[in-house]
């Protein structure tokens, strides 16, 4: 049996999920635009699925719009909201580390005129609301925030950055993927004006996001075509995704009356047992501020692929910032944002648990983990005072 | 995971040669430019033949997988054969590399280079 610490970057779509939408393939295949009986059943259903991910978001069902993933709701609240704002103002503020899918929708609206600020973070990944307010010009039109880091974990104070946007009257995009599902939000009291979310973070299919729009905001479509989503998003319905994603929501609501309290725990023994196992370790985001699942650490004169690779071959999947193990060969802009060194970001390591990660498996991570290290430090030509008189 | 061969997994599961070495002939020392990783290579040559050669990596799989194959291949080797040894030839012997992971190979060629041109500097050195 595997050890899956990955969940930040997918997770296993929910047996109760993928039934959901088995009718949906072959039996109730109708196109949900259609008249008749069969897409007034796959109708029926997406508007179903529209309410269960606006329970889950405290938002109202005709604000939700779906997308085909989270990186197109980051590319429709951003590009959308410059193009129609854009006889207001060319000015976007957003941070250092956010998803590259909000990254390089800013930056290819640099390329195309717009200006853009992007805020340095603190040493725990942390953004000022204060900086947010000091880097308002009169041609700022957006605001684009994440809940919480996908790398690190770092919950964001998204309630305060609302209240400067809303002050001086500009619109607040907020990535949620990796928090909706996880934590319990409610875009009213965040007080978004657009929030991103997508299915696979939260045991729902891949392929299938969503996107919160407030009533009354403008906001310019990428799809154009037909009718589908009030117009918003033309293409036909992803019936089936959507449905899964729908009930994915429903469960992970479910979920959330217990509160996240059991991930936290966890969380918290694999980071000590870490912590106390292995020397010169730091650890990487809020140690409160942060997701329930999340551990990043940094393992201070190994490189994070090697690890990697050797807890593969010992059954244990997880993910590291390191510069070798990204397709650009660049070290993790997120850790590099916190201030880490070069060597720093190498060692980094993130385990992301789910709800169906167990104490056990916590366990064998922390038993297995210092003799890897122990066994790459000795390969490893970085030496520390420290390390000497070890 | 990266689709690294069999090999690959081989040498970084169980590297051959790791360590430092005392009083060795030739040290090299080099870092990456690529993505900032750091190698070094220690070899003791007698008789213009390297009788041993070890290694340390700070590095991934690919980067500690082919400095221990350089060491591997080198072993026994004259120097002026040595020199000769390329990326590639490290590369096949470990049965290939991803493409995006060749600068490891070469990282592991350069240290050797460089230790021998250290061991160089050092017996003409000797000599005057
Ligand atoms: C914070 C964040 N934003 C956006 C995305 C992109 O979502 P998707 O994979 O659905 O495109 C991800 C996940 O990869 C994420 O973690
Ligand atoms: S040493 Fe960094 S990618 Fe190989």
């Amino acid at each position: 049996m595997r050890i899956y610490f990955d969940h930040a970057a997918t997770t296993p779509v929910d047996p109760q999920v993928e039934a959901s939408m088995r009718p949906y393939f072959a039996g109730r295949f109708g196109n949900a635009s259609a008249q008749y009986e069969e897409g007034q059943l796959a109708h029926k259903a997406v508007e179903e699925a529209r309410i269960k991910v606006a329970d889950l978001t405290g938002a109202r069902p005709e604000e939700i719009v779906f997308t085909g993933s989270g990186t197109e709701s980051n590319n429709m609240a951003i590009k959308g909201t410059a193009w129609a704002l854009r006889d207001k103002g060319n000015h976007i503020i957003t941070s250092s580390i956010e998803h590259p899918a909000v990254l390089e929708s800013c930056r290819w609206l640099e390329r195309a005129g717009y200006e853009v600020t992007y805020l340095p973070v603190d040493e725990y990944g942390l953004i000022n609301p204060a900086l947010v307010e000091e880097s308002i010009r009169k041609e700022t039109i957006l605001i684009s925030i994440m809940q919480a880091n996908n790398e690190v974990g770092t919950i964001e104070p998204i309630a305060e950055i609302a209240e400067v946007a809303r002050r001086h009257q500009i619109k607040l995009h907020c990535d949620a993927v990796q928090t909706v599902g996880n934590i319990a939000i409610n875009v009213v009291e965040l007080g978004v004006d657009m929030l991103s979310m997508s299915a696979h973070k939260l045991y729902g299919p891949k392929g299938v996001g969503a996107l919160y729009i407030k009533e009354g905001t403008s906001l310019a479509s990428l799809l154009h075509g037909g009718h589908q989503e009030s117009g918003r998003r033309a293409g036909t319905e992803n019936t089936v995704g959507m449905v899964g994603f729908g009930k994915a929501a429903e469960l992970a609501r479910e979920r959330l009356i217990q509160g996240p309290a059991r991930l936290e725990k966890m969380r918290d023994t694999m980071i000590d047992g870490i912590m106390k196992r292995i020397k010169w370790v730091r650890l990487n985001g809020h140690p409160k501020r942060r997701l329930p699942g999340n551990v990043n650490i940094s393992i201070e004169f190994v490189e994070g692929e090697g690890m990697l690779m050797h807890l593969d071959m010992m059954g244990i999947s997880c993910s590291t910032g390191s510069a070798c193990q990204a397709a650009d060969l660049k070290a993790s802009h997120v850790l590099l944002a916190m201030g880490l060194s070069h060597e720093m970001s190498h060692g980094s390591l993130r385990f992301s648990l789910g709800h169906l990660t167990t104490e056990a498996e916590i366990a064998r991570v922390v038993e297995v983990l210092p003799g890897i290290v122990e066994k790459l430090r000795a390969m490893s030509p970085l030496t520390v005072k420290e390390r000497v008189n070890a | 995971m990266l689709d690294y061969s069999d090999k690959v997994k081989d040498h970084l599961l169980n590297p051959r040669n790791v360590g430092e070495m005392e009083h060795p002939s030739g040290v090299g020392k080099v870092g990456n430019p690529v993505c900032g990783d750091i190698m070094e290579m220690c070899i003791k040559v007698e008789d213009e033949v390297i009788v041993d050669a070890v290694f340390r990596t700070f590095g991934c799989g690919a980067a500690i997988a082919a400095s221990s194959m350089v060491t591997e291949l080198i072993k026994g080797k004259k120097i002026k054969e040595a020199l000769r040894l390329s990326k590639d030839e490290v590369a096949s012997a470990l049965d290939g590399l991803p493409p995006i992971k060749m600068h490891c190979s070469v990282l592991g060629v350069e240290a050797l280079q460089k230790a021998i041109k250290n061991y160089q500097e050092q017996k003409s050195s000797l000599k005057n």
